[in-house]
């Protein structure tokens, strides 16, 4: 009786829980199908290569991506990853993209700050000098920093190729603030201060591929997860050994277990 | 500990440090002990919780290391160990994510305590000494959310430390609340000392944790029949029995714990913990970590704040004398068919306030009909709150006292090896 009266419960509770989430408002985000989903799921390379590009000639004038160095871009599980430079400093993707920034550093022996080319050790330079001027130069929203989005957000994967791609014409007798484009995935509402950021053909793909506002937010998604969570193929390769370790571990004890308690009444 | 010593030093070197220091001695009766000889698997998540202790004390450690305690810092520390610290990206995860799966156990653990009597006479001091270790639990974890310094960071921190202004200020409660912070207000001052105590109260909880095993071994392990040993053949040696068993449930355990760690790494935690600390800017939703979510749904439950406070901490309190509010001469809810029918809707009331926690509290359990304006209207989560509350606190009183006046036991075995040689046969 005790087992009815439980399941009747949990039954309840989920029921009412679900019929919750279908009602419930605000859009649906796009659920696409993710490379890197799943226990097995890695990065799509190429589409990462490409979404750096996307990232670097759109994203990049507004965003920053403060925690990721150049190097990073090379590491074992990273978009540029060349296993035939296993020391990602000397990656020559990641020496010419350095190379093509200009750093402040200092100061030297004279007290004095000086401009350098940029090294792979060097982090990503962010578009502007701090959130103040961010926020001047757009008109006063900031743009937040992007090397985390996907894993600050619900569903973030989901949810920047939603937004991305969730431009919409304003609804009829909706009047939007200045500057403000109408876009219903914006998580803090309907209206959001980035104008669309993407159209057809933004960027030129070297690899062919046509540059859809679909293909683009897609790679950009693919590249912008791999900034938040780099060590993702390393850490689900190394998950599979572990669990095969403990699994093996685990029947070795039960196997101890029974033969220590083999005379005994249990 | 009780009973005669087992050690038998047979060496010189042995005898020599027994006669001096007596170590050997101390570990050989700690393991090997008389322990009644039909605990079930609800009893290896004391062994479990000893291992995930281990577990946060040595990550931690290493964090510590990486770890810089100050608002500027803070966020980029965590990003620097997760992103440049050698092996960095296993350890912090492996931090956040046992700290959930120590709050599991410990859960598990009690709930086993409460439904097989352990709490009861002769074990109210190791139920005590448990409190203890809990209650330090729910400050450790509490202080460890705030070391990231991102936005469920600072703002479970404004929430929380502001429970203390509830004291009215005639009464010191807003010098209490600003002593806490260190300043006018979390920041600097108060991530700093929470640093600190995150790092005191874990060697606070080991102590404890040595007075929990000492007072353990007094009375020995309660059983699933809840009778006391009485003969030899009640019992077994903890080792080897009961180590093998609970290194096999060890390995378990630490299976679903890996799963979570390498393949789900941010299913406990809460994403708006990704943005970095603004004190300027509140989010839409201030969750705790989910195992306060059933305390945080009893504080909302009350419309006054000073009530809901001592609600929430009274919750806390009343499990420190669940000893004496559980009259029954049976410990054992096996054999209590009211006890235990009450018991299991406890345990459905403590999942539906953590349920409610994660919530609004305006938020529709059900919905019922729209008002005039359209929107829908119904059953609301403080409600349901309210209702979970008044039965969390009915269940320690009164309904565990009148319980153990009016309630019929069935009808229980002699004896612990009668309970398993019935079982063999089975009769059971």
């Amino acid at each position: 009786m005790f087992k009815r009266i439980a399941s009747l419960a949990i039954l309840a509770v989920f029921s009412a829980s679900s019929a919750l989430a279908a009602g419930g408002g605000g859009h649906k985000l796009k659920h696409e199908h993710w490379h890197f989903d799943g226990v097995f799921g890695t990065y799509d390379k190429a589409a990462a290569q490409r979404g750096f590009q996307v990232y670097q000639e759109v994203c990049s004038s507004c965003h920053g991506l403060k925690y990721v160095a150049f190097y990073n871009l090379a590491d074992e599980g990273a978009p540029f990853y060349d296993p035939a430079f296993p020391n990602p400093n000397e990656n020559p993707v990641a020496k010419a993209l350095a190379k093509q920034f200009t750093i402040t550093d200092g100061p030297d022996d004279s007290g004095d700050m000086f401009d350098r080319p940029g090294l792979t050790s060097d982090k990503l330079p962010s578009p502007f000098a701090n959130d103040m001027a961010a926020k001047a130069s757009n008109g006063g929203a900031l743009p937040p920093d992007l090397s985390l989005i996907t894993r600050a957000r619900h569903d973030g994967s989901n949810y920047v190729y939603s937004l991305l791609t969730g431009y919409l014409d304003t609804p009829h007798g909706m009047e939007l603030a200045a500057g403000m484009s109408y876009n219903p995935m914006f998580a803090g509402g309907d209206q959001i201060a980035m104008a669309p950021p993407l159209y057809e053909g933004s960027v030129e793909y070297t690899d062919g591929t046509e540059a859809s506002v679909e293909q683009m937010s897609k790679d950009v998604t693919e590249f912008l997860t791999w900034a938040a969570d780099p060590k993702m193929e390393e850490r689900k390769r190394m998950g599979w050994m572990v669990m095969i370790y403990l699994f093996l571990l685990s029947l070795l004890l039960y196997g101890s277990y029974r033969a220590v308690w083999r005379d005994v009444e249990h | 500990m009780s009973g005669h010593s087992r050690y038998d030093p047979k060496t010189g070197i042995e005898k020599w440090l027994d006669a001096r220091l007596p170590i050997i001695r101390l570990g050989v009766d700690t393991l090997i002990f008389p322990s009644p000889r039909n605990l079930n698997y609800w009893w290896t998540f004391g062994a479990i919780l000893a291992v995930m202790l281990v577990v946060q004390l040595v990550t931690g450690i290493i964090l510590a290391m990486h770890y810089v305690p100050h608002p500027d810092h803070a966020f980029d520390a965590i990003q620097h160990i997760n992103r440049d610290v050698n092996y960095g990206w296993l350890l912090q995860p492996m931090h956040a994510v046992g700290a959930s799966m120590m709050f599991l156990a410990a859960y598990i653990h009690m709930f086993r305590g409460i439904y097989y009597g352990s709490a009861k006479n002769p074990r109210e001091m190791i139920w005590i000494v448990g409190m203890v270790i809990y209650l330090l639990m729910m400050a450790a974890g509490f202080m460890g959310y705030v070391l990231p310094w991102g936005q469920m960071s600072i703002w479970g921190a404004i929430v929380i430390t502001n429970l203390f202004s509830a004291i009215p200020p005639e009464a010191a409660g807003t010098s209490v609340t600003q002593w806490l912070w260190g300043g006018f207000a979390v920041d600097g001052p108060t991530l700093n000392r929470f640093f600190s105590l995150h790092y005191l109260l874990p060697f606070l909880i080991v102590a404890m944790v040595i007075l929990h095993v000492w007072a353990l071994h007094i009375p020995s392990n309660n059983n699933p029949t809840g009778i006391s040993i009485k003969t030899k053949a009640d019992t077994l040696d903890f080792h080897p029995y009961y180590t093998v068993k609970d290194a096999f449930a060890i390995v378990v355990f630490l299976m679903i714990f890996s799963w979570f760690l390498f393949f789900m790494p941010d299913s406990m935690g809460h994403p708006d913990n990704f943005i970095p600390a603004n004190p300027l800017s509140t989010p839409a939703y201030i969750v705790p970590e989910w195992y306060y979510l059933p305390f945080y749904a009893m504080l909302r439950a009350v419309p006054d704040k000073l009530l809901g406070v001592l609600t929430m901490f009274g919750a806390i309190a009343i499990l420190f004398v669940l000893p004496w509010l559980d009259t029954s001469k049976v410990r054992s809810m096996r054999y209590r068919p009211l006890a235990k029918l009450f018991f299991f809707i406890f345990v459905l009331a403590c999942l539906g306030l953590g349920w409610c926690g994660a919530k609004l509290p305006s938020d529709l359990v059900f919905a019922t009909g729209v008002d005039e304006a359209g929107n829908a209207v119904g059953f609301t989560f403080v409600w349901l709150s309210r209702i979970l509350t008044l039965y969390y606190f009915a269940f320690f009183f009164p309904i565990l006292p009148i319980l153990g006046w009016v309630e019929k036991p069935k009808p229980r075995p002699a004896s612990i090896e009668a309970s398993v040689l019935a079982h063999v046969k089975g009769d059971d």
